[in-house]
């Protein structure tokens, strides 16, 4: 067994309103950061996940997203295995 | 007597305005904690509002997972009736017994308001006392109730006749198609973002909620007379 860090970002559906990133970015130009073209806001979780091997740990972490991790109407989830240091 | 179990899981802060209302309607109400694995011969369930779980990671993603959860997706697929409001529809739409999400409210803040909706399916086991087309005042009270849900569900939920309640007036949140409530294909599962419990009482001056729990009491184990 080999320890994996496992990084899982979930992000709204791109086809879907995401009133806090619009908010984001208003806040943003008032800032003078005029060039933002858009926002928006997802979250980010960092696993520590003991594997046999890399694959393994994100067959896992897939399985974790589609089951709980993300709500598959209404986001999208990208999973990147690294080894732990 | 009706049998409505009402559920509380942790984070759980409507269930005594909930279950108050179901005894008022004439129900034989009693609480069921989320650890429970028996709804005790319940005719009808009701998940009340609140924060499941502090709302973690999503509304309702965590509270679908509580053991008590297992026979209330069973008493549904038994065609049990079952209840969500607000948070409670949160968690049914997490379980996937009702399809779709509530997001965020368009306007990003938390709304807490009396609303008017429209009631457009009363073929339920808690719309059953209204008539199709009254139009009521219930309040909301929420920050994440923004109806979403895929276009071909949302045709679905129309062609078939499941929305349930749509705001008029105002749409408080961004819901998709002003939907307030819908209900699944077999029509014996409802989830509701308005709190019928708080308008249910003449004393706090507003009743136009307690039709949903006469329709409990209406619909399922009629004092002495059995289930539908």
């Amino acid at each position: 067994m080999a320890v994996f860090e496992v990084e899982i970002r979930v992000m709204p559906r791109a086809t879907l309103l995401d009133p806090q990133g619009q908010a984001v970015q208003h806040a943003l130009a008032a800032l003078g950061f005029g060039g933002v073209e858009g926002v928006r806001v997802g979250k980010a979780l960092h696993l520590t996940v003991q594997a046999p091997d890399g694959a393994t740990a994100e067959r896992e972490a897939r399985a974790m997203c589609e089951r709980l991790l993300a709500n598959p109407v209404t986001e999208d989830f990208a999973v990147t295995v690294g080894v732990a240091p | 007597m009706t049998r409505v179990a009402v559920v509380q899981f942790a984070g759980t802060n409507c269930e005594v305005d909930t279950l108050r209302a179901a005894e008022r309607a004439g129900a034989d109400a009693y609480y069921v904690w989320h650890r429970d694995t028996d709804l005790q011969g319940a005719d009808a369930v009701i998940l009340p509002g609140g924060f499941a779980y502090g709302d973690y990671l999503r509304a309702g993603a965590i509270a679908r997972f509580s053991p008590i959860m297992s026979a209330v997706i069973a008493h549904a697929e038994a065609g049990g009736a079952v209840l969500g409001i607000c948070n409670g529809f949160q968690v049914l739409c997490e379980a996937g017994l009702l399809p779709g999400a509530l997001m965020r409210n368009a306007g990003l803040r938390f709304v807490a308001r009396p609303v008017r909706v429209r009631i457009e399916q009363t073929g339920t086991p808690f719309t059953a006392a209204y008539e199709e087309g009254n139009i009521v005042t219930i309040p909301v009270a929420h920050g994440e109730g923004r109806y979403v849900a895929p276009a071909s569900i949302l045709q679905d939920l129309e062609d078939d006749h499941r929305v349930v309640m749509r705001y008029v007036d105002v749409n408080p949140n961004g819901s998709l198609h002003d939907i307030a409530g819908i209900t699944n294909a077999a029509h014996n599962v409802v989830g509701m973002m308005p709190h019928p419990e708080r308008a249910a009482d003449p004393a706090i001056g507003a009743t136009d909620g307690a039709a949903v729990f006469a329709s409990i009491v209406a619909c399922i184990g009629i004092p002495g007379g059995g289930s539908p």
